[in-house]
């Protein structure tokens, strides 16, 4: 029971004693109650249910864990015998698809 | 009660301005002819409405004649996009060209409510004849009638249009076989998700609104491209997903569509995602599937494509024999699912 | 949309599926908790690449299938009140309590109102102040705190004339329910990632050494699954029985602290009945003593009915992933989507309901699509 999509916070506010924000979802905004999540900074990507935040989405761990799979994939196919957890000491930050890039579809509006 | 002004030099009665909808404009009265003078017939007016006859009438040139009519109940009345008025009109339209007739005639009867304000009428009555003109049909003959406060949402417009089927036009499910290709005129879902975009008060970026168009010419234009086409349907509520259920009941054929190829747009996307819909069973005012012979579907997707109303269409699938009444559906990972005709409305979900 | 599109990617999601296949070697069977995980697995079909006849039953994690009759038979004859306003989420309006249905009981004239967020109950309560407005509210801890907003706002503003019709589930009594039961054969769990956004990791911990069955915090979207599953194969070929972290970007170990108070504050913990699973014990909430004068239950009096569930439903067996639903003698006959027998073909969620939607079993079914169908 847990319909959360993310997206980002732009705007926080206050209206009648509730804390409130504006949150981007691809290309639309609605608005949100912030008061689960009062610490959320405009510009982090939240999670939202029910019209609630409730969490923020950590920026730096989806990094690290997306670059993983990504290596760790590719070490399956082309290095075997590498142990699972082997993690690459360096980073490729361009590998990390942006918004609208990871599913290109025919027709799709940008 | 404002002060009376005279209205009409012809009638010897003052009567006060009145700007609200009441009881007595249903009545056939002096009421009802004001609404007829002053808001219809401005709007609509062409020669065979000008005869105010009880009907139309009019001489239809030979061929077989396409016959259709819905009811239209929206709300809100006004979205981005268009309004009630729009629908009323493109909605009997398209009914009429996607079974190959050029439609000509339309009627429109009206039910308001009492307490409506005369300003909505007038704009919806205008946006339906601008969506006339730009359909290239009349609106020829209508009603009105006026329920008590309470009895109706604001306004619900039926509208029953005419139209004639070319010699040697002869679309359905039944010419419907194995092997054909399923073509869709464009992305999916807009005008669902602009109406709940409406109705929930999100902010939505400029590129959203309803889809609400004539097909008229994207239909033509098939006709003529495609000797081998089988049958079309315009998309309505229910989405893209009833359309291919009910051709593929109706046929007794299977279909399997792949995912990647159905358009929709970004927004759209984002609103589905949200509230946990599906675009598939989003309801849409502006969109047509075609099915056609697998050798002219270069041909028709070309044409389609050199329309306004068709610049995005694609090839979505093709019609199978296995699985008779099933529309299965290639994901992008590969994996089939079924696309299952969906009961009743698609409510938003938090599961 | 980032942090969404880049996890339903199918490239990535080919690795992770590469990356199961040269790890597993036993038919393990594994489940998803959390209705929304189910939902993604049997759109995507995820469930039918597994190698290694591995499987996954569907867990009960679908707060709306296993609501107990008796609650939304309340919530209907709140709704049939001509003072009251009973609001809910759109999940609940076509669950079937004994006779009707919410969505039935609007038709003839009650005031039920869909709301996407558990705010909007309180504007109603705002706009109607000589009503008597209900919010109908349900979930599992992802959506308790939003729920709990309902009292803890009515009770700061005044709102004399909102009251809360409280059906809560938690979910690890329900695991430990089903890992602790002789018939279990869930070797691996993939836990509810949103439900532990909010409560944190600890209570999978405690399961975890409890039951010694590795247990993997998974997303919602085709390539955390399969990630998560990846995971748990992983701890099983090796031996290791650990909880692992697959959603970190949104779970952390001590989830939301505000919304773990604020439940705390409004709810307390209480024994539930599930619908298709029996009685649970201290697996439901109901709201505290301070915030008692907002349950709709004490408020309007209502008695408790006792329901007997349709014998041909196998519900319970499916919720424990001791059947699947193609083999329930009622599936896509008697219980379909539009009359719905049992739990799990009520909503979105049910695994029954999700197999309709996506994948039915060829045969009788079929052909009755054929010859129902048609007509616009």
């Amino acid at each position: 029971m847990c319909l959360s999509i993310p997206g980002k916070l732009i705007e926080k506010s206050e209206a009648d004693g509730i804390l409130l924000g504006k949150v981007q979802f691809g290309g639309i905004v609605k608005g949100v109650c912030m008061d689960l999540l009062p610490e959320a900074n405009v510009g982090e990507y939240v999670l939202v249910h029910v019209g609630y935040a409730i969490t923020q989405i950590d920026a730096a761990e989806a990094r690290q864990n997306y670059e993983y799979m990504e290596m760790a994939g590719m070490l399956e196919g082309e290095l075997a015998g590498f142990p699972d957890d082997a993690r690459p000491t360096k980073i490729d930050a361009e590998k990390i698809p942006h918004s609208g890039e990871a599913m290109p579809r025919d027709g799709e509006s940008s | 009660m404002s002060t009376p002004e005279i209205t009409s030099l012809a009638c010897p009665l003052p009567l006060p301005v009145k700007s609200h909808v009441v009881m007595g404009h249903g009545s056939g009265g002096k009421l009802s002819a004001e609404l007829m003078r002053d808001i219809f017939l401005p709007a609509f007016g062409n020669p065979v409405l000008n005869e105010l006859n009880d009907q139309a009438s009019f001489t239809l040139a030979a061929g077989r004649v396409a016959f259709s009519t819905d009811s239209y109940v929206v709300k809100p009345l006004f979205f981005p996009g268009g309004g009630i008025g729009e629908l009323a009109v493109y909605g009997t339209v398209n009914d009429l060209a996607v079974g190959g007739a050029e439609p000509q005639y339309l009627s429109a009867a009206f039910i308001l409510e009492e307490g409506l304000p005369l300003e909505t009428l007038r704009k919806v009555v205008e946006q339906m004849a601008a969506a006339a003109r730009h359909a290239g049909v009349s609106i020829v003959t209508g009603d009105t009638k006026v329920v008590e406060k309470g009895s109706g949402d604001q306004l619900f417009i039926t509208t029953a249009g005419i139209g004639v089927i070319p010699e040697g036009v002869n679309l359905g499910p039944m010419n419907v076989r194995a092997g054909d290709r399923i073509l869709l005129s464009g992305p999916i879902g807009e005008h669902g998700v602009t109406i709940l975009a409406q109705r929930e008060g999100l902010q939505v970026g400029g590129d959203l609104k309803s889809d609400t168009a004539p097909l008229t010419e994207l239909c033509r234009a098939v006709r003529k491209a495609a000797p081998g086409l089988r049958t079309m349907r315009d998309l309505t509520r229910g989405g893209l997903s009833s359309a291919l259920n009910e051709i593929s009941a109706s046929a007794r054929v299977g279909m399997a569509v792949e995912e990647r190829s159905i358009p929709v747009a970004e927004t759209v996307r984002g609103v589905c995602e949200l509230f946990g819909l599906d675009p598939m069973y989003v309801a849409n005012e502006g969109k047509m599937i075609a099915i056609v012979a697998a050798e002219d579907a270069e041909a028709a997707l070309n044409a389609m494509r050199s329309v306004e109303t068709g610049a995005q269409s694609q090839a979505i699938g093709t019609v199978t024999a296995t699985r008779p009444g099933r529309v299965v559906m290639r994901t992008s990972f590969g994996t089939d699912r079924i696309v299952e005709m969906l009961s009743g409305d698609q409510l938003p979900r938090i599961c | 949309m980032k942090y969404l599109d880049e996890y339903r990617d199918e490239r990535l999601f080919r690795t992770q599926l590469a990356r199961l296949q040269q790890i597993a070697k036993h038919p393990w069977v594994l489940m998803e908790v959390c209705g929304g995980q189910t939902h993604t697995l049997v759109r995507y079909g995820i469930d039918e690449l597994l190698p290694a006849g591995m499987e996954m039953v569907h867990g009960p994690g679908c707060p709306v299938c296993v609501t107990p009759v008796e609650i939304i038979d309340k919530a209907i004859a709140l709704a049939e009140r001509p003072e009251t306003i009973l609001v809910s989420y759109g999940d609940m309006m076509r669950v079937p309590g004994s006779k009707t249905d919410l969505l039935h009981v609007k038709a003839l004239g009650g005031d039920v109102r869909m709301v996407y967020s558990p705010m909007d109950s309180i504007k109603i309560a705002r706009e109607n102040p000589t009503r008597e407005v209900v919010f109908f509210g349900v979930g599992f801890e992802t959506t308790a705190p939003a729920n709990a907003m309902v009292a803890w706002q009515a009770k700061r503003l005044g709102l004399k004339n909102l009251s809360l019709l409280s059906s809560h589930v938690l979910v690890p009594p329900a695991v430990e329910m089903l890992l602790s039961s002789p018939s279990n054969r869930v070797q691996g769990l993939i836990a509810p990632g949103h439900v532990c956004a909010i409560m944190g990791t600890s209570e999978y911990e405690y399961l975890v050494n409890k039951y010694k069955v590795p247990i993997v915090i998974g997303g919602f979207e085709p390539v955390d699954l399969m990630e998560a599953i990846v995971m748990l194969a992983a701890q099983l070929e090796e031996g290791r029985a650990e909880l692992e972290n697959q959603y970190s970007r949104s779970v952390r170990e001590d989830g939301n602290k505000k919304a773990q108070e604020l439940i705390a504050e409004v709810f307390e913990v209480c024994d539930r009945k599930w619908r298709g699973l029996g009685e649970a014990p201290k697996s439901g909430m109901r709201l505290s003593e301070a915030y008692r004068e907002f349950d709709a239950e004490i408020r309007f009096n209502l008695t408790d009915i006792k329901v007997d569930e349709p014998k041909e439903c196998i519900s319970a067996l499916i919720l424990q992933g001791l059947a699947k639903p193609k083999q329930c003698s009622a599936f896509g006959t008697r219980c379909t989507p539009e009359s719905p027998l049992g739990a799990p073909m009520v909503s979105n969620e049910g695994a029954c309901a999700a197999y309709y939607l996506y994948r039915r079993h060829s045969g009788e079914a079929d052909e009755e699509a054929v010859s129902s169908g048609g007509g616009a």
